[in-house]
């Protein structure tokens, strides 16, 4: 007989919040006036992340002092680790928000007018005219924020692999919106959509071997029955790597990295720094707590696979970010390096691996925002003066850091972060995983993620000296655009024979369908409306400070980093 | 030792060994409670001066100048306060609270106030605030002498940090803050490509001595369970196996060898010289370069459990000497001529250094006066560079003497210093280093041979490539006589901003030596942090040394003497024999290194590089070319491509899979 589960509404408002939230955004979108949708939509939106932030703070004491509780039959944990990474998710969300809501001073943002238009069409050249705002990005982030805050909570199989696909399907949407380079998004959008189907095609088979090995969908269960031997181990240890391939998928570690570079550089670039962000903490999340409450019975059977992906991924991230050209690209790279990096933690499997993955997280998550919300800034500029997309291939930024020193010095400090320089946050983020592993007696992983971090430094630090000190031509910013400037001699950048798209001339397509790059652009920095700027400057400030006075944050994760079994 | 020295009084207070405490005493309060105005008088003066921008254009470069001061001044008052202490009690920590606390994980941030740190404190805030003034003038017809000013700060906050740090980690910290400095100040003419270049060059093979640093943290945290000096070096290494302490050691030589130039990491130094002049002096004199040193002799409790390592920091040393001895023969710009010295000179360092507790109060030693002299003779090159309009080459020199007599007398101490004639300041250092390297350590007579004829030959070599830099540029013929522009050259001396820092320097190349030395007052000073104990004798006696090392100089120097004061130099330099021609091209460093590392590498980012294009990128280059045809692109990226992904994760799932499988247990 089937009998309702006791539902407590008080442990579970964070989630119930941002998604009863999402739901109410949709009807704003039906109901709302189209003039005041915009603003109603993001302040709704930010309201509603900002109170379940305060549903979290409120249950964080309770929290600590009882470890936790189980919701929902047991279907849902919230313990120490799950309020550290909702609370997480949702700070980097509403920053991350405030990069995508910021139409700069050109007065589009970052979506395509009408997104459902074929690219070229009529139809398109129409929405645009009239000026059409896809405010429905806002309704479908909170969707895709509140999977991402069940992900790492669940406690069972099922409500594992439905919070996937409530995180996943809003991202595919969101994807495919961009303005500009719309084939490129929109193919972007479909790779991401099938690979992560076949991901979870994946995961669901390996949740199917572990449910016929142990009879249960309950990780406890689960892990109790691990513990007791039976003969049916092959099917128990092919459905747990199947399970950790669609977690993985979701991480972005090799070799399920490759929709990586893709989708970060085809989704709107706000959008991408949501997604780096925050899918990583959510996906990490439900990682750690399936290694951490699942599988430490087979870690002697499972090690191997999570060694040989950690190396993989640090390794592969870190050489082939060096030969990208693309700004998007080498970041996109570089999440995959991070990836691995954060993984040395995941592996060492003991408390102080938790408590230092929960700090990397949110150190990444902010220096990630902040970067791609600079990427969002700097654009390329026609002839007739007119701001184009997103200038991101990298001898475009050669020199902004004399025009645009205070930007340019925030995204320097990203980077200096992401290579892990002392004084910034990524260096505790670093030194904490790193010297997890080697305590947890995986010291070869950390050091490879010593070899690849300093590998990793010798990129972030080329673009750096790219921005600063590249020989570039005087380029008037707001006078005529000098002739050629696409083609700026960056020899430090552009390695010879890995350029993937330099200027090419504008043929009879239509502008939005291909590179809206005629053959001469000029880089430029448009003006944030202010929400962007405020975003950058509070990832940068964050990044500095938890470099230098990381303990309070410590401190804050270091109680909360025990899972309730 | 029974040296010529020993004849000064004073009895040495001597300390055993074992009372050498690594556990600092707390301290609070006092002339203390300012310490921490070491570092943040220069932190926050180059903060203002990069914050303020343009606006500090006009008052800028004093600011950098008084924040230098002012640290200095605060260093002197440290310095007397601990003077005042006994000398078992002058290993302090100043506690400026918690940094890190994370589980197993706990660390302070805390200042260690010891004659050795104290020592680097006096020696970069003294030379640096005289660089600071020389650059006051140097760098006047600069537009950018402010953001100069900032980053030479920023240079001596860094390696403040790095010498007052109380554990491995914070001394990381400033370890890195100076190699950042360093970067921006190389690179800071970067609109010479050639510049960038060397700024790139310094950089990487800092970054590979860094990840030796990064990884003997890593074994030291789970060897010891810390990383403050009073955790590692206070441990019992009795208790630790043998294998682990060499690892650490070389770990920690490999970072110093990044740091310090020293071989295989030396071929960063001479290219650094883009930098402006008084650049070069800091780096070679105060800052940098010096760092290994400090590094080596601060981690003395591991080398001194670690033989091999020990041995091996020798056998480094030996060879950097040597190198840079024979690479500054043939060098013809002076500056690169006065680099090559240093990593000559630093090998003698960390040569001294690697002997043990005989040698490290040595380091130290020729370390202080080394910075004196050649801080001296870099300012020195400054300036006939700026009377002769940026000229460098030394075969466009000659009979310079008469023209800038302040250079030329200064320049000549700190020549005099460098050969080790008596009683300049070199000769007190420089020979005892050559002294300890004769004394054999357990028992080995061949490596007090070895060791000690290496450092010997070292000395002629070095009073060779000196004087002939010395003769070159201010004895024989004139050689100069038009501009880059064909206007006439008209050498001059510097202004007296130039000329007082230089003056200061020299005084110190003459005298230093001795007011050190004499009584053995430095290296009793230093011995609450290195010790002091019984030493060997050497295999030749004492005096005979001395005698052998200043016939050996006076050979060198005369040899030079004939070649380049009397005889004339020509102005194109001729064909020379083999060795000439190899160290001219530094020994064939960067082809050893391009063969051994750069291509290698470069074969392994091309492969990647196909593998990503034809796998990867394959979707945006055909995005590039859509413009042919809208049907082929999709075709091309949406079944190709997503098929070529989906295929990669299967396979690479299968062989995880099968990996659990076999390896199953």
């Amino acid at each position: 007989m089937f009998t309702a589960p006791h539902v407590d509404w008080a442990h579970l408002a964070p989630v119930a919040i941002v998604l009863l939230a999402a739901v109410i955004g949709v009807l704003l979108e039906a109901f709302v006036p189209a003039r005041v949708r915009r603003t109603v939509q993001l302040a709704f939106t930010l309201a509603a992340l900002a109170g379940s932030l305060v549903a979290v703070a409120a249950l964080w004491h309770g929290v600590r002092t009882s470890g936790g509780v189980k919701v929902l039959g047991g279907s849902l944990v919230v313990d120490g680790p799950t309020l550290v990474l909702q609370a997480t998710i949702l700070v980097l969300a509403i920053i991350a928000i405030l990069v995508v809501a910021d139409r700069t001073e050109t007065g589009e943002d970052a979506f395509a007018p009408s997104a459902a238009s074929v690219p070229g069409s009529d139809h398109e050249a129409l929405a645009r005219r009239l000026g059409l705002q896809q405010t429905e990005v806002y309704p479908l982030l909170l969707f895709a924020t509140g999977g991402m805050l069940v992900f790492p909570a669940t406690a069972d199989l099922l409500t594992l692999f439905v919070a996937l696909e409530v995180l996943s399907l809003p991202l595919y949407l969101l994807t495919g919106m961009a303005r500009r380079r719309r084939l490129l998004s929109q193919e972007a959008s479909m790779k991401y959509f099938l690979l992560g189907a076949f991901a979870s095609a994946l995961m669901l088979f390996g949740i199917a071997l572990v449910y016929g090995y142990s009879s249960s969908l309950h990780y406890a269960d689960i892990a109790t029955k691990i513990g007791s031997p039976t003969d049916l181990d092959t099917l128990l240890l092919v459905g747990s790597v199947l399970i950790l391939a669609g977690l993985l998928f979701k991480v972005g570690a090799v070799p399920f990295h490759a929709w990586t570079p893709d989708v970060y550089q085809g989704a709107p670039t706000p959008i991408t720094g949501f997604m780096a962000a925050c899918t990583k903490v959510a996906a990490f999340g439900a990682l750690l707590r399936f290694v951490y409450t699942v599988i430490p019975g087979l870690k002697w059977d499972l090690d191997v696979v999570l060694w040989t992906v950690t190396i993989a991924t640090m390794v592969v991230g870190t050489v082939i970010a060096m030969v990208q050209t693309d700004m998007k690209r080498v970041l996109a790279y570089s999440s995959v390096a991070h990836a691995g990096f954060i993984l040395t933690g995941v592996v060492a499997l003991d408390a102080q691996g938790v408590s230092s993955v929960l700090f990397y997280l949110f150190v990444y998550g902010l220096a990630t925002i902040g970067a791609f919300g600079v990427v969002w800034l700097v654009r390329e500029r026609d002839a007739d003066g007119l701001v184009l997309g997103e200038a991101t291939h990298l001898s475009q930024w050669a020199g902004i850091g004399r025009r645009h020193p205070w930007l340019a010095a925030s995204f320097a400090l990203f980077l200096l972060s992401f290579a892990g320089i002392p004084l910034t946050a990524g260096f505790i983020g670093k030194f904490g995983v790193f010297s997890a592993a080697a305590d947890g007696g995986a010291w070869p992983l950390a050091l490879v993620g010593v070899l690849a971090s300093a590998g990793a430094a010798f990129f972030y630090v080329r673009i750096v000296v790219l921005m600063f000190f590249a020989d570039v031509p005087e380029v008037e910013e707001s006078g005529e655009p000098a002739a050629s400037t696409a083609s700026v001699s960056a020899d430090d950048a552009v390695e010879p024979g890995t350029d993937v798209e330099l200027a090419t001339p504008q043929g009879a397509a239509v502008a939005t369908l291909v590179e809206e790059r005629p053959a001469t652009t000029v880089t430029t920095v448009v003006r944030s409306e202010g929400l962007a700027a405020v975003a950058i400057g509070l990832c940068a400030v964050a990044t500095v400070v938890l470099g230098v006075f990381p303990t309070p944050v410590l401190d804050l994760v270091q109680h909360m980093s025990t899972f309730l079994p | 030792m029974h040296t010529l020295m020993t004849w000064a009084a004073s009895a040495p207070t001597m300390l055993p060994i074992s009372e050498i405490s690594s556990g600092a005493q707390p301290v609070r309060g006092g002339i203390y409670a300012v310490a921490p105005l070491l570092v943040g008088l220069p932190l926050a003066s180059a903060a203002i001066l990069l914050l303020a921008g343009r606006r500090s254009d006009r008052w800028g470069h004093w600011l950098g100048v008084l924040a230098s001061t002012g640290a200095f001044v605060v260093g002197l008052l440290t310095f007397l306060a601990i003077l005042g202490r006994d000398a078992s009690e002058r290993v302090l920590d100043v506690h400026l609270g918690t940094w890190i606390d994370a589980g197993a994980f706990h660390l302070d941030a805390g200042m260690r106030l010891d004659p050795l740190s104290l020592t680097f404190v006096l020696l970069v805030t003294f030379v640096g605030t005289l660089i600071h003034v020389y650059s006051v003038a140097y760098m006047d017809h600069d537009r950018d002498r402010r953001r100069f000013f900032a980053y030479l700060n920023l240079f001596v906050a860094a390696m403040l940090v790095l010498v007052l740090a109380d554990s491995y980690l914070l001394l990381f910290v400033g370890w890195e803050g100076v190699g950042l400095a360093s970067y921006l100040l190389i690179g800071f003419w970067n609109h010479r490509t050639p510049y960038a270049v060397a700024a790139k060059k310094a950089f990487v093979a800092n970054r590979i001595g860094d990840i030796g640093l990064v990884v003997a943290l890593g074994l030291m945290f789970s060897t010891f369970g810390g990383v403050d000096f009073s955790t590692v070096l206070g441990a019992d290494m009795s208790g630790v196996s043998t294998a682990t302490l060499t690892g650490i050691g070389l770990m920690l030589l490999l970072a110093a060898c990044g740091k310090s130039a020293q071989f295989p990491l030396q071929s960063w130094l001479g290219d650094a010289m883009a930098g402006p002049t008084p650049v070069s002096a800091l780096i070679h004199a105060a800052t940098m370069v010096t760092a290994g040193v400090y590094l080596i002799v601060r981690s003395s409790a591991i080398f001194d459990a670690a033989p091999t390592a020990q041995l091996v920091v020798v056998v480094v040393g030996a060879i950097t000497l040597l190198f840079g001895a024979i690479v500054g023969c043939a060098k013809d710009d002076i500056k690169k001529a006065l680099a090559a010295s240093t990593m000559s000179q630093i090998g003698y360092m960390v040569l001294a250094a690697g002997l043990g507790p005989v040698g490290y109060a040595f380091a130290i030693f020729h370390l202080v006066t080394h910075g004196f002299f050649k801080a001296g003779m870099f300012l020195g090159a400054g300036s006939v560079m700026h009377g002769m309009d940026d000229q460098v080459d030394m075969r466009r020199f000659g009979g310079l003497a008469r023209y800038m007599k302040i250079t030329y007398l200064t320049f000549m101490a700190g020549w005099l210093a460098i050969l080790g004639i008596p009683p300049f300041s070199g000769y007190w250092s420089k020979d005892k280093i050559i002294e300890a390297a004769f004394i054999p350590t357990d028992g080995h007579t061949w490596r007090a041979w070895v060791f000690g004829m290496v450092a010997l030959l070292g000395a002629g070599i070095t009073a060779f490539y000196m004087s002939r830099l010395f003769f070159m540029t201010f004895e024989g013929e004139k050689r100069w006589s038009t501009k880059a522009d064909g206007s006439a050259q008209h050498p001059h001396e510097s202004p007296a901003l130039m000329t007082w820092p230089m003056i200061i320097l020299a005084v110190g190349s003459v005298a230093l030596g001795a007011f050190l030395g004499l009584g053995n007052r430095f290296v009793d000073w230093l011995a609450p942090v290195t010790g002091s104990h019984e030493e060997g004798d050497p295999v030749l006696a004492a005096p005979v040394l001395v005698g052998l090392t200043l016939l050996v100089v006076v050979v060198g120097a005369v040899i030079a003497w004939r070649r380049y004061a009397i005889s004339t130099v020509p102005v194109t330099p001729p064909v020379g024999t083999a060795l000439t021609r190899a160290a001219r091209v530094d020994l064939y460093q960067d082809v050893v290194n391009d063969a051994l590392l750069v291509e290698p590498g470069q074969h392994l980012t091309r492969t990647l590089v196909y593998a990503d294009k034809a796998v990867v990128d394959g979707a945006a280059v055909g995005v590039g070319q859509s413009s042919v045809g809208l049907g082929r692109l999709l075709r091309k990226t949406q079944t190709g491509f997503v098929r070529s992904y989906a295929a990669t994760m299967l396979l690479g799932l299968v062989v995880l899979v099968v990996a659990v499988l076999v390896t199953q247990s």
